[in-house]
């Protein structure tokens, strides 16, 4: 057997030596005679790249980074780690905020930031500052009230949108902007680890409403489009791409400093697609989830692998299950063992930055199921300390992304 | 190929059985290398078709890495684990030049490989062939199971992990199974507890008791549990017999009870 070619563009109707529909010899090839779709490729028209991806351009140019988070293995963590990223990026009060000024959406560090930049005629951002705080407190109050004013807080969206979306009143509050995406269409977990099942999406003029977890971290997932929890999704691979679509094109994410894009295992349509129709608008880079042991790291070097011939700029690697400290007698086991040296020496086989090492605690799980986030239930915990020191790095790396590529992107 | 062909590679196959999940990374590959060493064990010829296509982790499993795939009149010649030739495998890792290289493929190249796979192994005789899938349900699982019913397939086994992002990932692999018209042999709960080496106390790492809910819920079967141990991770990690190795474990016992289970089913229907 020869080795297997990686084109994504071969028809499943092609004949053996398709040189690929986007190739030069598309439609011309010795190949092609006789193939079904000759003529199609020979007029040019694959060649032409999807009008999609510059609607999506346009659509994310109010957001500034945008991360995935991938690994090629399944049920390593990367629903919860896209989880705990959120919830991390968005209780950062200090960090950077976005400010709609003149209605184009510049961005500058709130240290930096001046009344004086205000374009005249423009409402005063830093007078309603001290109005802000007590809305948004009566807001959290309406979250306290449990599940019922939670849902009614996320169904009034119209009420939840001065403070967290393209309006006046947000620019004042200085809290990060964080949405989370979940393009894992079959099995989206992370409706349940945000707390947020049963939840549905609202349609407005400007597009999908996202469903808000808080103020400024919003999430969408095919999970609130099915109508009880048994419904399966049992698409091919051209209908989860659709869909993909559209949450990049028809969400109307606002301005958002942080998309965080939670993938499924592999190498597959889903992350093609993602790549694909954010080529135009910019990935950040991707985080890769792994965990110790060989069985894992295989899969993930495959989806190093996918990361480099896409293009995609790898932020870091994050070791999670790494090792797990027994509740009662605090002894170290390493229930998934790093025979191969495991995440470090992956790394530094590779030349990748290791992000951190997020150990085993089953609180972990415990607050995924509960739909809390972990970070603000344990925060002394050895878990949450890895957790908060990777999402720094990511912190640095994109600030050092932005000053390097400048706001443009 | 004809259809002459189609029915020889799978004509001797005595039972077929998908081994699904909703979720990743809950134990499928390693549920399926470890039921295809009890079956053995019990006296059985088995063979694994491993579909995972951008993730194949079977060979590692078994130790068979760096084997390459031959042909041979009646199509590809699996990859044999031991010289008795009493476990047989295939998977896209075999016929991968890298062991690192990435499967980028969109669906219809899946399929299409999924296809030769389920009509061009000559698998010869064997009592089980045990289908170990992706995470999903999605081109390979359609793909999969639409080829295998030409010939036979009696069931899904599906693995879970306890806790409630799983078995919520689970019940719509149920869902999945009933709309296609797969019967369910039963669930497996993995990682299920895990005994401190040092203490002997348990932990349940991924909570508990959270797949038998889901065969209550359900009303399918439960075929048992199978707890969290290091020594199943790491003698897959080198790709030993962990029923060989291991024989007194609880681990062993648990799996041993789920083959014969998935025996009695398949026998019976």
């Amino acid at each position: 057997m020869s080795a297997m070619s990686v084109r994504s563009d071969v028809p499943s109707n092609a004949p053996e030596h398709c040189p690929g529909t986007t190739s030069d010899n598309a439609g011309k090839g010795s190949a092609c005679q006789g193939c079904p779709n000759q003529k199609i490729c020979a007029s040019g028209a694959p060649k032409i790249p999807d009008p999609a991806i510059q609607v999506i351009k346009e659509q994310m140019v109010t957001v500034k980074h945008k991360i995935l988070v991938l690994s090629g293995k399944g049920g390593v963590g990367k629903s919860t780690f896209s989880a705990q990223l959120a919830y991390g990026l968005a209780s950062d009060l200090s960090n950077e905020g976005v400010f709609p000024v003149g209605g184009v959406a510049g961005s500058l560090a709130l240290s930096h930031w001046q009344p004086s930049m205000l374009t005249p005629g423009e409402p005063l951002c830093h007078s309603l500052m001290g109005v802000v705080a007590p809305v948004q407190q009566a807001f959290q109050l309406s979250h306290s009230t449990g599940e019922r004013g939670q849902r009614w807080f996320n169904q009034n969206s119209s009420l939840s949108c001065p403070l967290s979306r393209s309006d006046p009143w947000r620019c004042g509050s200085g809290l990060t902007q964080v949405a989370l995406l979940d393009v894992d269409i079959c099995g989206p977990s992370l409706p349940r680890i945000m707390g947020l099942e049963g939840e549905q999406v609202h349609q407005s003029g400007s597009g999908w409403s996202p469903v808000y977890v808080e103020d400024n971290l919003s999430m969408m997932s095919i999970g609130f489009l099915l109508s009880s929890p048994d419904d399966a999704v049992i698409w091919r691979g051209p209908k989860k791409n659709g869909m993909i679509k559209q949450f990049l094109r028809d969400v109307d994410w606002g301005e958002l400093d942080y998309l965080i894009v939670d993938t499924p295992p592999g190498t597959s349509d889903e992350h093609l697609s993602i790549v694909q129709y954010l080529s135009a608008a910019g990935i950040d880079g991707a985080i890769i989830i792994t965990t110790p042991q060989e069985v894992s790291l295989q899969d993930v070097r495959k989806e190093i692998r996918f990361c480099q011939k896409v293009k995609l700029p790898i932020i870091g690697i994050v070791e999670n299950m790494s090792g797990f400290v027994c509740p009662k007698c605090k002894n170290t086991s390493q229930i998934f063992p790093p025979t191969t040296g495991g995440a470090e020496k992956m790394c530094a086989d590779l030349n990748l930055p290791l992000l951190g090492r997020v150990p085993l605690d089953p609180r972990i799980g415990r607050s995924c199921d509960e739909g809390r986030s972990f970070l603000s239930q344990e925060p002394d915990s050895p878990a949450a300390m890895a957790y908060e020191r990777i999402i720094q790095s990511v912190k640095d790396y994109c600030s050092h992304r932005s000053r390097t590529h400048g706001n443009a992107d | 190929m004809d259809l002459l062909d189609e029915q020889d590679s799978l004509g001797q196959v005595k039972h077929v059985v998908l081994v699904l999940s909703g979720k990743g990374g809950v134990g499928k590959s390693t549920m399926t290398t470890e039921l295809a060493l009890a079956l053995r064990h019990a006296g059985k010829k088995v063979g694994i078709l491993d579909v995972d296509l951008c993730g194949p982790s079977i060979p590692r499993m078994l130790c068979v890495g760096q084997q390459e795939v031959h042909q041979c009149d009646s199509g590809w010649v699996p990859v044999f684990v031991d010289s008795s030739k009493s476990l047989a495998v295939m998977s896209i890792g075999f016929l991968l030049e890298n062991p690192d290289d990435a499967v980028v493929w969109r669906g219809p190249k899946k399929n299409a490989m999924i296809g030769q796979f389920v009509s061009d192994v000559a698998w010869g005789e064997l009592d089980y062939l045990l289908v170990d899938t992706p995470p999903g349900t999605s081109d390979e699982h359609l793909s999969v199971v639409e080829n295998l019913r030409k010939h036979k397939l009696d069931g899904a086994i599906l693995v879970t992990t306890p806790q409630a992002v799983s078995t919520g990932d689970v019940r719509r692999e149920i869902t999945f199974c009933k709309k296609i018209g797969v019967r369910i042999i039963g669930i497996v709960e993995n990682m299920s507890g895990f005994v401190c080496p040092h203490c002997s106390e348990c932990s349940n790492i991924f909570s508990k008791g959270g797949g038998e809910d889901l065969a209550k819920l359900t009303g399918s079967p439960f075929l048992g549990r199978v707890p969290l141990d290091p020594q199943l991770g790491a003698s897959l990690e080198n790709g030993q017999d962990f029923i060989k190795a291991f024989p007194e474990s609880g681990t062993f016992a648990a799996i041993n009870s789920i083959a014969q289970a998935v025996v009695t089913s398949t026998e019976a229907s």
